[in-house]
């Protein structure tokens, strides 16, 4: 931890001194143009859908894959990408991310689901743009884990330059993080002079759910009491007051906001589809879900998602049955399984964690694959529009110079709406300017100083900073190693 | 509780133990050596020796613990037990040179946690000491052909063990086997570890969960004080060196903590340093030039900024994991993935590690990465394998396969850094070891799962 946290703190420390010059978003500030035609050739496709396409190509049209074949000539007003010896696949879909969020925990509630990720998004995060040099094009958003019902969530697409408003995934059902276990009861860490706060054990997880529902159910009631005697044209009527609590509840009992557990054990995978049941809604993925290998069969029959990590395990009590075997596991007894992050760095290789349950299981290359395009697709819904290489489907895709299930691929390009957000060559290409760019800033700054000895020293100037939560100042810098510092902010 | 049943129970927890010793000494070949063999021959495969090139049908044979042969046109020896290993791969085991192995078993439970002690300088406390034969983590390491591991204190990795102080106390490389740390010992101490003080003028508070600031003036004045604290140790233990040397005749009482120092001192034992930013580093590399003491550096994540006094120094670089983000936010995106191949290209010899246990398997993959941006291919097998050993002086027992070698070996059906690879055998100490650990136990246990009605 020491080394973790130093690695942290100075990266903290940098940051006083920044002068950023972070990679530009393309085009001066405006994202991509998007050329109405693109056609990418001679590539090996590896569609998800229908197996792969050797030295195929695939056209875009407007943003949206207009043919997938072998032979496809190029419109005269295409824009032609040579993939040749290259592979193409569907951006990679992350099911549980918490990058381009100013914060991820209100903690201070067992139910904080009055909150909502989608209003504090940050498109200028540059994990937003790590990520998408990892080939990754969608994320959901999700709040973190220190509430048994935590806040509300949003499916965004990796759009990096885009104003917030052009993040979310347009038409992408939103959702609601609930969380079981250690992080809910806190059991991990404390915070001096915090009072303990209920619930402190899963009996209490539980009851805390049940209460939350029970209540959303009363007040669906009220509002369909009042809805149907309004409809009557029942006159003088007093509206019941809005609960902004229990609305998004409400759209849970509704079938109109999909919840996304968090949780480890198998005891409490069931408890919660047990819950489910009795307030008739679905839970449509469990998160983390490190021994949902033990109660697949139970997932498989309620329809539950489940969306895990490849290889972590240990880092406490409830994840010290975690084995990496869980993805195939539960893939063969039917349940619709994702591979996901819940950390930024993580997300940069989902390609190859993906990878893993070939050897750890023995999925075959299609179905490891499926694990971070088409399955978390499904998860979130949006797989009309995202997961396979299908003609009318959005051409989010990602192109490696090699098979994307090895530990030796590297993106080259990434595009989401048919507009290229990263390439690898143009990044390499701007780094020379970048330096430049950064050292005049520093020597415009060291001359500001020296004229003027009277004032701060540069060292103690800082550009504003945003608060960042411990879980991003850690995870951002650490990867999955710092990432049990989430432990404390509650998001593993 | 009765005393009858506590009776009934002692009976029972006794018939388990002796059932599970039971069960080990089957499992855990590497110790049964009344019946194992001790003469091994893995033929027709294809050897990379790390000492030249690979040897395409090759075999290699196994005796008393070491290599006997390798080659080409070895002959089995009669007696031995065969391996015919046609279409795989034989490599010296993995080595990840930094870990807290044995040291921590969960990483939030703290009774499970001995991975750093308190106070700020523990030169004298050793990793042996506290490692724990048992650790679930052992068995699902070596699985990945991991083979033997540096348990170093203070090290980091993921658990609330709080600050680590300066001087965190002796690594201790070992093999990933054996019934107590006697048999899994390769080298009691084979560093001490120093963790380089940093000018932190912005630091977490995990206990008040806020960012709290300092003017840099106040942060470099407590550097400046830790440099001094280290400064005096090193002074007290030349001195204290300097009275051992001497005999009995010389006067002073023993101390402990000096005592061991006095490696450090004389030059037989390294200086593991961990620092990250190009300052402490070239502050590091500076100091210890000056006490002339052997340093190996250990994270590293600026060290291609400190490139060319690493080479001019000769020190060697133990690489932080690169599945980490870069440290500003305008490094490039690829920072850390390009930074092993520059140091190779300027001579500077390194070697990755994991700096965790749950994630060492991981140790591969890590370096498979560095090949994508640029690192030769064995280049990236040897900074596994061979300049671990080399950087901690194990090399004339581990590292590649070569005559008179320990035979800590791993045949595997592909390439061992690429995702997919098995390792099919994994000899320790020249025992074909057990690859049956926690995770494959629960796989197999709950494939097996009847259909839930």
């Amino acid at each position: 931890m020491k080394n973790a946290a130093t690695i942290g703190r100075i990266a903290m420390c940098a940051a006083a001194v920044l002068l950023l010059v972070a990679p530009r978003n393309p085009a001066a500030g405006n994202p991509p143009e998007a050329p109405a035609v693109i056609l990418i050739q001679n590539a090996t496709i590896l569609t998800v859908s229908h197996g792969a396409i050797e030295h195929g190509s695939i056209l875009i049209k407007d943003g949206k894959i207009a043919e997938v074949g072998q032979s496809i000539k190029a419109p005269k007003d295409a824009q032609v990408i040579d993939a040749a010896g290259q592979f193409v696949m569907p951006g990679i879909i992350d099911c549980h991310s918490h990058i381009a969020a100013e914060s991820i925990n209100e903690g201070s509630v067992s139910v904080s689901s009055m909150v909502n990720m989608a209003e504090i998004l940050n498109p200028d995060d540059i994990d937003i743009y790590r990520d998408l040099a990892g080939g990754v094009t969608s994320a959901n958003i999700l709040h973190g884990s220190a509430n048994a019902i935590g806040g509300q969530t949003l499916v965004i697409k990796l759009r990096w330059g885009q104003p917030a408003a052009k993040l979310p995934f347009e038409g992408a059902l939103p959702g609601i993080k609930f969380a079981l276990g250690e992080n809910p009861k806190r059991s991990n860490f404390s915070v001096p002079g915090q009072p303990k706060r209920y619930p402190a054990t899963r009996m209490g997880v539980e009851e805390t759910i049940r209460g939350a529902f029970s209540e959303a159910r009363d007040y669906k009631k009220s509002w369909d009491n009042y809805n149907k005697r309004a409809a009557t044209g029942e006159k003088n009527l007093i509206p019941p007051r809005r609960d902004l609590r229990l609305e998004p509840l409400v759209e849970v009992l509704e079938g109109k906001r999909y919840v996304h557990s968090h949780c480890y054990r198998e005891d409490e995978i069931l408890m919660l589809l047990r819950v489910a049941k009795e307030f008739g809604f679905k839970v449509r993925t469990f998160q983390h879900v490190l021994e949902g290998y033990k109660v697949a069969d139970e997932l498989a029959a309620a329809g539950a998602g489940a969306s895990t990590f490849s290889d972590w395990w240990a880092y406490k009590v409830e994840a010290y049955d975690a084995i990496p075997y869980n993805a195939a596991l539960m893939t063969r007894r039917g349940v619709v399984v994702s591979i996901n992050s819940d950390d930024a760095e993580e997300a940069t290789h989902l390609n190859q964690e993906a990878a893993k349950s070939m050897k750890y299981g023995g999925l075959s290359h299609d179905e490891a694959l499926k694990l971070v395009t088409l399955n978390p697709a499904m998860q979130l819904g949006i797989d009309k529009r995202a997961g396979t290489i299908d003609v009318g489907k959005d051409a989010d895709l990602v192109i490696y110079n090699h098979d994307p299930l090895s530990a030796y691929a590297v993106v080259q390009k990434t595009l989401i709406d048919g507009r290229v957000y990263f390439d690898r060559q143009r990044d390499i290409a701007e780094r020379a300017e970048r330096e430049k760019e950064k050292k005049a800033l520093l020597d415009k700054q060291k001359k500001a100083a020296e004229k003027k000895p009277e004032e701060k020293k540069p060292e103690e100037k800082k550009p504003e900073q945003k608060p960042k939560p411990p879980s991003d100042a850690a995870g951002r810098t650490f990867g999955p190693a710092a990432s049990l510092l989430f432990l404390s902010g509650g998001a593993l | 509780m009765t005393l009858a049943l506590s009776f009934h129970r002692g009976l029972a927890n006794a018939r388990s133990f002796f059932c599970i010793l039971y069960l080990l000494y089957f499992l855990n070949p590497s110790s049964a050596s009344a019946q194992s063999p001790t003469t091994y021959a893995v033929t027709h495969a294809k050897i990379f020796t790390l000492a030249g090139a690979p040897i395409e049908d090759g075999t290699l044979v196994i005796r008393d613990g070491k290599i006997a042969a390798v080659g080409a046109s070895v002959e089995v020896p009669a007696g031995a037990q065969a391996i015919d290993a046609k279409g795989l791969q034989v490599y010296p085991g993995l080595f990840d040179p930094i870990t807290q192995m044995g040291l921590r078993e969960i990483g939030a439970v703290s009774a499970t946690v001995d991975s750093s002690e308190t106070g700020g300088y523990n030169p004298d406390v050793v990793a042996a000491t506290a490692v724990s034969p048992s650790s679930e983590h052992i068995p699902v390491t070596r699985a990945a052909g991991i083979t033997e591991v540096l348990a170093v204190p203070a090290s980091g990795g993921l658990d609330f063990s709080g600050p680590a102080g300066v001087i965190g106390g002796q690594a201790s490389a070992i093999h990933l086997s054996g019934w107590t740390i006697d048999e899994m010992l390769l080298k009691k101490s084979a560093a001490m570890a120093l963790n380089w003080p940093v000018i932190e003028t912005q630091t977490f508070d995990f206990t008040t969960f806020s960012r709290k600031e300092k003017p840099y003036t106040e942060a470099k004045q407590e550097y400046d004080k830790q440099v001094n604290e280290i400064t005096d140790w090193v002074e007290r233990a030349r001195h204290y060196a300097q009275a051992m040397e001497k005999g009995s005749s010389a006067k002073y009482n023993r101390d402990l903590k000096l005592e061991a120092l006095a490696p450090v001192i004389r030059g037989e034992l390294p200086l593991l340093v961990f620092a990250d930013r190009s300052r402490e580093i070239r502050n590091a590399v500076d100091f210890c030039d000056k006490q002339n003491l052997k340093m190996i550096l250990a994270g590293g994540a600026e060290a291609y900024k400190a490139k060319d006094l690493l080479r001019s120094k000769d020190i060697s670089v133990i690489l932080r994991p690169m599945l980490m983000l870069p440290l500003d936010e305008d490094d490039p995106y690829d920072r850390l993935l390009t930074q092993p191949a520059e140091l190779a290209a300027a001579g500077v010899k390194f070697a990755f590690a994991s700096f965790d246990n749950s994630f060492a398997r991981r140790l591969g993959q890590n370096a498979a990465n560095a090949v994508a941006y640029g690192l030769p291919h064995e280049e990236a097998l040897k900074a596994v394998t061979l300049y671990p050993a080399q950087i901690f002086g194990l090399a004339n027992q581990i590292g590649t396969l070569e005559q008179g070698k320990l035979a800590n070996i791993i045949v595997t059906n592909g390439d061992p850094l690429e995702l997919t690879t098995d390792v099919k055998y994994l000899f320790i100490k020249g025992q074909l070891t057990s690859l049956d650990n926690r995770h494959l136990r629960l796989y197999e246990k709950y494939a097996k799962r009847p259909k839930a009605q």
